[in-house]
């Protein structure tokens, strides 16, 4: 076990950790939040994005313990006060989610996008969510409720 | 306390009403299976063979219980006696279908890799993975199949040693005078194609938690599942547990595509764990386990004859499918293919039609539904036939289809089912002119002409499907074990919101939000004012739930009537308040007007409830039911068109654009239903370009997580270019048709004859499924030679 | 899926993760993890110890060390691909750096973590052997330097012994002359490489120095030196671009099918880096 210290969602978080503890279940089963899910084990369908450090990546190849001292946002902290992020209304505006399963890890994939890259092209948008595995949408109202916030 | 009294006026269906579901999902707040922890839960794990097939020589648990954390670990035969029936199929197509025993732990022998045979409860998920590593279990490994013609050939390995074959069943449809009219058809054409076999994955795995308690015999069960109701009816058969003792509940249930439309070995272990031990019993899938453990679907072997007239009128369509099972039936196994049989004559006007259908045993996951289910596979190759039969006759594949479209409907099919509206050419129309499909053919004798390496191709699917299942006396006739009937129950509550209670069980598909507008828009409501409860059976106790694009069709419908019923009731209740006669009363939107005096939906919910002063004879509440079993099935149809470059250098295939027009009937939410469109495509465009699940000659899966299986993502697929006509359904009030499965029904064709087109020239004919840089590069290396 | 239990040490400085190395057999260095910790989910692999080196700060850097720019080994492909030094100097390295995986791989990933892997389906360790970066191999005895032809031992083997660890990459200066190009052929966009090809030159009136090398082409990644004989004499390129290649066969293409498209890729690598 070791002594991790993380702020998940601005909340300082003080664990003992078995260093096989991933983080995503750091998050699931330690913190209850439960908002950040797994969809393979594999690193491939990109459910489990988290920003560590305001960037995009993905929790379940990532050990608890390697999160010692960073700041990690999760969807649940991403709304203020029950208002939706920009983001996640314009995935609610355009209907970029079905069973929402893949929803927490694309609309922060999009928010780590557009701290790098304000104004992407939609080619750049469909690019930057290689790594985010949809199953539901086809992907185009995504691609569109992104776009819309960009302009 | 007061009656509320507002009521809402404008039409809501048809409207782009945002969805209710989206804010719980969009922060993190869905109720997924995984999330569940309860007091003293224990995780379950499962050992699965690494072998296709094998004899089970021994399987030692001793070492897992050793370990720290584990609390229990049984094999096959320990749990034997707990089982009081196999895991259910509830359709075997002929008496004489062979349908094995399946335990949920195989006992004897193992019959494909991922074969469950050992169980470990641990106290945490890392220990229940250590666990699983140390049971101990000796195989003697036995020569396999994965092929399912090489499994017919003689002396191939037996799934089944009891049954002496591997054949499951054979079934046939034949009307007409078939054999008559090919012989004095002027062109015939032969095919032969593959349906790739396909791993549907839903992007969350498969879960379950089971709740006991103990005393009563009680348990409740939340599952991953798309059918609560009827894992309940078949796993307390299984499980040996009264009906009416099980509860299960489908939480948030993150897509399912068919996959969760079954009745799983996991759930049952998790339902006896959970009794063995008296604590609460949870399984989670981990994604690479699910590609072993989780249906798969497709996989069959076509091959379809055409006749036609030199005018290239097709007469007659002869069709036989060698349709892989896997090593077991799972739920709806052996019936997929039926699901497709009275379509592979499309939407064209044929005379005579002859279908025969092969099921086999290999050793390999189970098959099942996936997104569109026998319907793709038959649009697939009607489509693909179609063309074929254009190249021959030298015709345009366009010309050709209209020149065989149904136009008169209702429409009996040569296979014998009737098609009850619809309009073809009109579908066609539009995607010949969005797509531009002149200029595509331009660009396409252009590019011939300077030599071009990159090959322009477009491709047509002019697809009808069957869904909306469906009639009972149908399903009972071709043997399917349950009816196809829904159920709606709409409960008017006195405070002026409403509970509309449906026994279709969504999972990403809008059911909440599309319900309310149907709701909404019959009885005067706001659609917040509704709450759509749904995949509870202690809630809705009875149901068939969601799959074969069905829900709307059949629970939307139920609904319909049900809120027929309130308004009846409404208007007798308004009658006696208002002390005029029923006749009287007129009703718009929630308003029960009569003369000059008039009562809201609210007001009357609330006299209801009180019930101080009814009409002689009226139970009190504003509430009712209905049962809907649909008198025939819906029939979506529509015009695909695909446009692919093909570079002839590398095998590349670009979809450049894909224009679908689909004929949906009446739609309730026009947002809801592009996205629908827009899923169906993606799976279908996969189907053809990316996904195959690939055994190698000993049946080991190659591709067996999400490396190696290709899911595509945004950067994969093109934009959905949608246009819609709209022929409502006569068949029911709403006139829907249903929209889940039109996407990956019509695709795949309308792709892979892009590339054929986009190749015919090089004489290429044929590209297998999904078209890979290889087999293009390879079907163009054949003909050169 | 859950790796195997395993310890976990925390190194603050290279000499300390040098001795966490060392105490054990079966001890690992952890940069980003993108490689390693699939695999130990999937317990393919099981460390006894891994030795995190993550928080080195001191070997995440891209300076300029005169005629080549250093990129520190744990410097991430996300900082690979924008840093300003390395975009003037030497954009074939960026280019590359922002194909790998996808941006969250990207911002976890390292480029000394990616060389010593050894895969021979990434993309960095083809570019490295192009441009004949030298890596820096730090030990017990010391720290040497390793040039990229030397380093590529086997699938999953390179020079980097047990109880080593890659402290810095060094690329060349390309200059105002150099024409380069990286073609990744892939079926998704996050896939590693059915094949891919890097090639780089001076094209000054004549092709000089050209380099051409190959990924997923073989157990290491490999020179293409006929294509790049050929390139030099004005000669098709890809003609003999499989020659000396052992391709793997897998789910993404047969022997037969890479050793096809490396040609055609080779032609259109150089077609593209003379026209860029």
């Amino acid at each position: 076990m070791r002594s991790v210290a993380l702020t998940v969602n601005e909340v300082p978080y003080e664990l003992e950790l078995e260093p096989r503890e991933l983080l995503v279940y750091v998050l699931r089963d330690r913190l209850g939040l439960t908002g950040t899910v797994v969809g393979c084990d594999t690193s491939s369908c990109g459910a489990c994005t988290v920003l560590i450090d305001g960037e995009s990546v993905k929790s379940c190849t990532v050990l608890g313990v390697q999160a010692d001292g960073a700041e990690i946002t999760t969807i649940e902290g991403l709304s203020e006060n029950g208002e939706l992020h920009e983001l996640q209304q314009s995935f609610h505006e355009h209907h970029a989610l079905q069973c929402g399963y893949c929803t927490s890890g694309m609309v922060l994939a999009a928010v780590s996008l557009l701290a790098e890259t304000p104004r992407p092209s939609e080619s750049e948008i469909r690019h930057a969510l290689e790594g985010n595995l949809c199953r539901c949408t086809g992907y185009q109202n995504i691609v569109d409720a992104i776009g819309a916030v960009a302009r | 306390m007061s009656a509320p009294s507002e009521v809402v006026v404008g039409r809501i269906i048809g409207t782009p009403v945002e969805r209710k579901e989206d804010k719980k999902l969009l922060q993190g707040q869905a109720q997924w299976v995984d999330n569940m922890k309860l007091p003293g839960m224990v995780f379950l794990g499962i050992v699965r063979s690494p072998y296709a097939h094998a004899r089970i020589v021994s399987v030692d648990v001793q070492p897992a219980l050793a370990h720290a954390g584990v609390i229990a670990a049984w094999s096959g035969e320990d749990l034997d006696e707990d089982w009081h029936g196999s895991l259910p199929c509830a359709w075997l197509p002929t008496e004489e279908t062979n349908a094995p025993t399946h335990r949920p732990l195989a006992i004897d022998k193992v019959r494909y890799a991922g074969d469950a045979v050992a169980v470990v409860v641990t106290d945490s998920r890392e220990a229940a993975e250590d666990a699983i590593e140390l049971v101990e279990v000796d195989y003697e490994p036995l020569p396999a199949v994965a092929d399912v013609e090489a499994a017919l050939a003689d002396g191939a390995p037996l799934v089944h040693d009891e049954f002496g074959t591997n054949q499951c069943y054979t079934w046939t449809l034949e009307t007409g005078e078939v054999d008559g009219l090919f012989a004095e058809a002027a062109v015939t054409v032969s095919e032969r194609y593959r349906q790739n076999r396909l791993v549907p994955n839903a992007i969350e795995p498969r879960a379950v938690v089971v709740s006991p308690i103990p005393a009563n015999g009680e348990y409740t069960m939340w599952s991953t599942t798309q059918v609560p109701h009827i894992a309940r009816v078949t796993l307390s058969g299984v499980c040996g547990i009264p009906e009416a003792k099980l509860r299960v509940i489908a939480p948030d249930v993150g897509g399912g595509f068919g996959s969760k439309l079954n009745v799983y070995a996991e759930e049952a272990l998790a339902l006896v764990v959970a009794r063995r031990l008296g604590r609460p019993t949870k399984w989670t899938e981990a994604r690479s386990e699910g590609y072993l453990s989780t249906i798969h679907g497709r996989d069959v072997v076509q091959e379809i004859e055409l006749a036609a007239t030199a005018e290239g009128k097709i007469t007659a369509v002869r069709v036989r499918l060698v349709s892989a099972m896997g090593a077991y039936l799972q739920l709806v196994t052996p019936g997929i293919p039926l699901l497709g049989a009275w379509l592979y004559g499309g939407s064209y006007d044929i005379e005579a039609y002859s279908f025969e259908c092969i099921g086999v045993f290999t050793h390999t996951v189970p098959t099942d539904a996936y997104r569109g289910a026998g319907r793709p596979e038959a649009t697939y190759a009607i489509e693909r036939a179609v063309d074929a039969l254009a190249r021959k006759l030298e015709l345009d594949p366009v010309e050709l289809r209209r020149r065989n479209f149904i136009r008169e409907f209702p429409a009996t099919l040569a296979s014998g089912l009737t098609i009850d509206s619809g309009d073809y050419g009109a579908c066609l129309d539009v995607a010949i002119e969005e797509s531009e499909y002149d200029a595509v053919r331009a660009e396409q004798a252009q590019r011939r002409a300077a030599g071009d390496s990159k090959r322009v191709g477009i491709g047509l699917s002019t697809y009808v499907e069957m869904c909306g299942l469906a009639p009972s006396a149908i399903l009972g006739a071709i043997r399917y074990s349950a009816g196809g009937w829904d159920t709606a129950t709409i409960r008017c509550l006195p405070t002026g919101t409403v509970q509309v209670l449906t026994g279709t069980s969504p999972h990403g598909q809008g059911h909440e939000t599309t319900w309310s507008q149907i709701a909404a828009d019959q009885l005067g409501y706001a659609v917040d004012e509704i709450e759509v409860l749904h995949g509870d059976t202690a809630v809705v106790p009875l149901g068939m739930d969601t799959y074969g694009s069905r829900s709307l069709a059949v629970g939307g419908v139920a609904l319909y009537y049900a809120a027929e019923r309130i308004i009846d009731k409404a208007k007798k209740l308004a009658a006696h308040m208002l002390e005029v006669d029923v006749e009287q009363i007129e009703h718009v939107r929630g308003v029960y007007q009569a003369l000059d005096s008039s009562m809201t939906i609210k007001e009357i919910a609330f006299a209801a409830w009180t019930a101080h002063n009814l009409p002689e004879g009226m139970e009190p509440g504003l509430e009712a039911s209905y049962v809907y079993d649909p008198p025939n099935f819906s029939w979506p149809a529509g015009a695909h068109v695909a446009i692919v470059e093909v570079d002839t250098e590398t095998g590349a295939v670009d979809l450049r654009r894909y224009v679908a027009v689909d004929d949906v009937g009446t739609v309730i939410n026009p947002t809801i239903v592009d996205g629908q469109i827009h899923g169906g495509l993606a799976q279908g465009v996969a189907q053809a370009l990316y996904e195959e699940a690939v055994y190698d000659d000993d049946a080991n899966l190659l591709t067996s997580n999400m490396v190696t299986y290709l899911v595509g993502s945004a950067a994969e697929f093109p934009r959905w270019e949608l246009y819609r006509t709209e022929t409502p359904s006569p068949t029911n009030p709403l006139g829907v048709k249903g929209v889940g499965e039109t996407g990956s029904i019509a695709s795949p064709a309308a792709v892979m004859n892009a590339v054929v087109d986009a190749l015919a020239e090089d004489g290429i004919t044929e590209i297998a499924m999904p078209a890979t840089p290889e087999r293009v590069w390879r079907a163009l290396k054949e003909v050169q030679r | 899926m859950i790796p195997a239990a395993f310890d976990y040490e925390r190194a603050d400085s290279v000499e300390q993760a040098l001795e966490l190395l060392g105490s054990r057999e079966e001890a690992k260095l952890l940069a980003g993890g993108h490689s390693l910790l699939p695999a130990m989910r999937l317990r393919l692999s099981r460390p006894s110890l891994l030795v995190d080196v993550g928080r080195l700060s001191e070997l995440s850097y891209v300076r300029d060390a005169g005629a080549s720019i250093a990129i520190g080994a744990l410097t991430r492909h996300h900082d690979v691909a924008t840093a300003p030094l390395l975009q003037e100097h030497n954009p074939l390295v960026c280019h590359v750096a922002g194909l790998i995986g996808d941006p969250q791989v990207r911002h976890r990933g390292t480029i000394g973590g990616s060389l010593a892997h050894g895969d021979p389906a990434s993309d960095l360790p083809a570019v490295a052997l192009a441009l004949d970066a030298e890596i820096d191999v730090a030990g017990a005895g010391g720290t040497r330097t390793v040039a990229a032809a030397d380093f590529f031992r086997g699938v999953f083997e390179t020079a980097v012994g047990a109880g080593e660890m890659v402290t810095e990459v060094r690329v060349p200066k390309l200059s105002g002359d150099h024409v380069w190009s990286y073609l990744k052929f892939r079926r998704r966009a996050q896939d590693w490489a059915t094949v891919g090809v890097a090639a780089v030159a001076r094209a000054n009136g004549a092709i000089t120095q050209p380099a051409i090398a190959l990924v997923s082409m073989g157990a290491v990644p490999l020179r293409a030196a006929a294509s790049e004989a050929a390139w030099a004499g004005g000669d098709d390129p890809g003609a003999a671009a499989a020659e000396g290649t052992e391709p793997p066969s897998d789910t993404n293409g047969s022997a037969e099918f890479r050793r096809h498209l490396v040609q055609v890729l080779v032609r259109r690598a150089v077609d593209e880096a003379v026209g860029r």
